[in-house]
């Protein structure tokens, strides 16, 4: 056996991979860098091609040089070894060549970054929140805002023994409730900042990731080219369910960009008027089904039972079936982990979310929680 | 050049039972020791990898929740760093610096004892917290809060066992370089001493650096969590990102304490068995100065995405790319040195030509994620999981294995079996790109890293990875094989074992007497380092 056959797997590797990388072969197997949608993520893939390229020179010449060393210069094949042990030129050439192609990068990769740190005149703006474990998107021109959480069938074919086929899940893990509308055409301000932890907001087909720090704001731009619909995940680990906060992007033309912002101040309105009206257990039991599946399930897990020592059990716990005040009180304002969720969720959601959770599973008060009750607890 | 006085042991009374090991001072002895818990943490990290692997073989949860999941990519990052890597580089710098310069042992004995005696105690308390309502430490090991600060009765614990593991790393340097600079030979003079040596001088400095403000900043989080401070909370108007500041001043450096002792080992080897003196030794020593001295400069490309100025940026990108030209000096030496040599292929050279190649592959990745733009795409995917894999497991690992080869004979005083050692070698550099270099695909492809599940598009390349993993894995079993079946016997090692070995521990017998070098031995330029 020789390392020769090493080196020469590692150069056919490095070699195949090339190829693959050059986006000719296997278009939908993705191995390489996305060219993405954006005059940003362009410029990225280019950067990241030309850097690619030449390393891989690099390591051709590299190692074709130790490669044709092994093989020559072997005891086995009668090389009796020189002494030579040092050479000043050499010595120079291989330091200053180096230095000649790092400046060679350094140039473009400059430009590149100058060009994305220009945020300003932007037409529109929209600010992420990340929240452990799901994006709150703010239209901050429009007065528009919702979350956008993982997509209920892949959060049930995630569960571990869920006995669920990922394969027939489709986009599974990538898909959520609400995807983020976009116009294409525009240049967008993403202002990105997170309510607990630190997360990351990343769309590789926009060219770039930003951490979602609480207490700061990070300023971004893009300015999509073509519709479509752009996928994305957390990239910052944030606690239990990190794998499981997705990103959907949907670029549509300006047209249906307009369309869809009244259909959503609309929407709102209507949601807002639910608090005023009285629910009855039935219609407050459906809602709080839904809500609790997307907001509570993750920690307090969908039966109810909790995780020992990390999120305290619902089923049978003692504030659930303890005062309604208490148990409304702690949905409102959080407590260590749990989150503050007046920030998150209308009166109607709470109020069905707390009739849930004080009627299911062996828990039967009998409570009927209405949002007004919510209203005033606020 | 002073030569410090040997303690009162008698020549050659070895103290026996379990006395020996509990209150050792000898050199070899905590040297052994370091090794053993090296390899025994080496497995247990190792384990945690395959739970790793297994839940990532294909898409949909198997095995593990999400909790468990990320209490192991966590655990497994603290024990290969802390508690494989580290001490590994310390029990090869106990055995070898003493008979590298030809002192008689460590300069301050009893202290390398507590350094040893500290580490089972800290793991110890690491490991408990696997059996702890709320479980281990989860939010990966490089602790950012406010993550991290949201763990539960493990929190204390882990701050705790990062105390205990910088006071022993502390000590442990302090010891290095009080024997390198009192305790060498006659005419080893600073610019004699073997490679290795060098490393380590370096690597000590950069542990009695980067260790203290580690400790810091794990205490600032502490007082965070349990006395109201705010130095890392928005809302108590602290910076969450100060502490990845602090972190990573530390981290980096860390990065070279785990790659340098593996620099100085490959530089033993190679002249060895290429039978030729080692190429540009002078610059070989500079080079590795300056990758230490620049390794404090760079800090923050390992967190680009947190936004910072365009200034801070493009200073990060630069200083980083000019970490590759030492870096480059270093390789291009390490070539010249088998250039128009008469090379053999016993398991220590393979193990280190091995690391030549597949430590550049990582060194190739790295340059790419030092230029900000692109790292935009790469950060925290599984890109750079198969870029540090590389640096650390076909590079540092394969370093050690590498010493472990070369010295077993001389520790020993038989051969091991060369045909086992060679087995190993193969199975583990053919597994370890199966295993890692997939993920360059899955990270470029948007895979993030520290996930327990993914979407479909990415199954297959994480099957092939596991493949990959489970058979470099299995494979290590091998070492413990060779490394028993060469202690117990095998046929007798000469005193310079290797044709090719130069330098002062190949002059003393195979094994070598308990007390190093009991009268200092004269060294001149032509019996110093190879
Ligand atoms: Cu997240």
């Amino acid at each position: 056996m020789s390392v020769n056959k090493l080196k020469q797997t590692v150069l056919a590797v490095i070699a195949v991979s090339l190829f693959l990388a050059s986006g000719t072969a296997l278009a939908d197997y993705a191995l390489n860098l996305t060219e993405g949608v954006t005059p940003t993520s362009h410029r990225v893939y280019e950067l990241h091609m030309i850097i690619l390229y030449i390393v891989t020179a690099i390591g051709v010449v590299v190692f074709g040089v130790m490669g044709w060393s092994i093989f020559h210069h072997r005891k086995s094949k009668g090389a009796v070894a020189h002494q030579f042990h040092h050479s000043t030129m050499t010595e120079i050439i291989w330091t200053t060549v180096p230095i000649l192609i790092l400046i060679g990068m350094a140039v473009p990769a400059t430009k590149t970054l100058i060009f994305m740190k220009q945020t300003g005149d932007a037409e529109m703006t929209i600010k992420v929140t990340g929240y452990q474990w799901k994006w709150k998107y703010d239209y901050l021109d429009e007065g528009i805002s919702f979350f956008s959480a993982l997509h209920q069938d892949s959060n049930e074919a995630r569960q571990i023994d869920s006995g669920i086929d990922p394969n027939t899940i489709e986009n599974y893990l990538l898909e959520v409730d609400k995807p983020l509308v976009l116009p294409v055409e525009t240049k967008i301000r993403i202002l990105i900042t997170a309510a607990d932890v630190i997360h990351a907001w990343w769309v590789p087909d926009l060219g770039w990731k930003r951490d979602a720090i609480p207490g700061f704001i990070n300023d971004n731009w893009t300015y999509i080219k073509e519709p479509g619909v752009y996928r994305g995940q957390c990239a910052e680990l944030c606690g239990k369910d990190h794998g499981y906060m997705p990103i959907v992007l949907n670029a549509v033309s300006k047209e249906e960009y307009a369309a869809w912002v009244e259909e959503q101040k609309a929407e709102q309105i209507e949601a807002a008027s639910g608090s005023d009206r009285e629910w009855s257990m039935d219609e407050l039991m459906e809602k709080g089904k839904t809500v609790y599946a997307a907001n509570c399930a993750s920690c307090h897990l969908p039966e109810g039972q909790g995780i020992e020592g990390l999120f305290p059990a619902l089923n049978g716990g003692a504030i659930v079936n303890g005062p309604v005040s208490e148990h409304v009180n702690i949905v409102l304002n959080g407590k260590n982990m749990m989150p503050v969720f007046k920030a998150q969720l209308n009166d109607v959601d709470i109020a069905a979310a707390i009739t849930y959770e004080r009627n299911s599973w062996d828990n039967s008060t009998g409570d009927v929680i209405q949002p007004s009750v919510v209203k005033i607890a606020r | 050049m002073s030569y410090g006085a040997g303690h009162d042991d008698n020549h050659d009374h070895k103290p026996t039972g379990i006395g020996r090991w509990l209150f050792s001072t000898n050199h070899k002895d905590i040297g052994t020791m370091y090794l053993i818990f090296a390899l025994i943490m080496f497995f247990i990290g190792g384990a945690m990898a395959m739970v790793i692997r297994a839940e990532l073989f294909q898409p949909g949860l198997q095995f593990v929740n999400p909790q468990f999941f990320n209490q192991m990519t966590t655990m497994h990052a603290l024990i290969m760093i802390f508690g494989a890597l580290m001490p590994a580089g310390v029990g090869l710098a106990n055995w070898m610096i003493p008979m590298m310069i030809g002192a008689p042992d460590m300069a301050l004995p009893r202290m390398n004892n507590m350094s040893f005696w500290i580490l089972p105690f800290a793991f110890i308390l690491l490991l408990s917290t696997l059996f702890m309502d709320g479980g281990a430490p989860a939010g990966g090991w490089t602790m950012y809060p406010p993550l991290t600060l949201q763990l539960g009765n493990a929190f204390p614990f882990l701050i705790f066992t990062i105390h205990l593991l910088g006071i022993s790393s502390i000590l442990g340097a302090i010891n290095i370089i009080a024997t390198i600079f009192n305790m060498r030979a006659p005419g080893m003079t600073f610019m004699r001493l073997p490679l290795f040596v060098w490393t380590w001088i370096i690597t000590a400095f950069l542990l009695i650096a980067a260790m203290p403000v580690f400790a810091g900043a794990v205490t600032m989080m502490l007082t965070d969590k349990f006395f109201d401070t705010s130095f890392f909370s928005a809302a108590g108007g602290g910076d969450p990102v100060l502490f990845q500041h602090l972190f990573w001043f530390f981290g980096h450096p860390e990065v070279y304490i785990l790659i340098l002792p593996a620099f100085g080992i490959v530089s033993q080897i190679l002249p060895t068995f290429a039978r030729k003196p080692l190429f540009g030794y002078a610059s070989m020593v500079y080079a590795t100065a300056a990758i230490a001295f620049l390794s404090f400069f760079v800090w923050a490309h390992h967190m680009f995405t947190v936004g910072m100025p365009l200034a801070g940026e493009l200073y990060f990108m630069y200083a980083t790319m000019a970490i590759a030209v030492p870096t480059g000096v270093k390789i291009f030496n390490w070539i010249a040195t088998l250039w128009k040599g008469s090379m053999t292929f016993e398991t220590p050279m393979l193990f280190s030509l091995a690391f030549i190649v597949l430590f550049t592959i990582g060194g190739f990745t790295g340059l790419m994620m030092g230029i900000t733009p692109v790292d935009f795409q790469y950060h925290d995917t599984y890109f750079i999981v198969a870029h540090f894999h590389y640096v650390l497991v076909p590079g540092a690992i394969f370093g050690v294995m590498a010493g472990i080869y070369f010295w077993l004979p001389k520790w020993t005083g038989h051969m091991y079996n060369e045909t086992l050692g060679k087995w190993h070698f193969w199975l583990s550099a053919v597994s370890v790109n199966v295993l890692f270099f997939p993920q360059h695909f899955l990270g470029l492809a948007g895979m993030p890293r520290r996930i327990p599940d993914y979407n479909v598009q990415f199954a297959d390349w994480n099957m092939v990875s596991s493949l990959g993993g489970f058979v470099f894995g299995l494979s290590q079993l091998l070492l413990v094989v060779v490394v028993i079946q060469c202690v117990r016997g095998g046929q007798k090692a000469t005193d310079q074992v290797w044709e090719g070995a130069h330098g002062l521990e190949w002059t003393l017998p195979s094994p070598p007497p308990f007390h190093s070098f009991t009268t200092p031995p004269q060294v001149t330029e032509a019996t110093a380092h190879s």
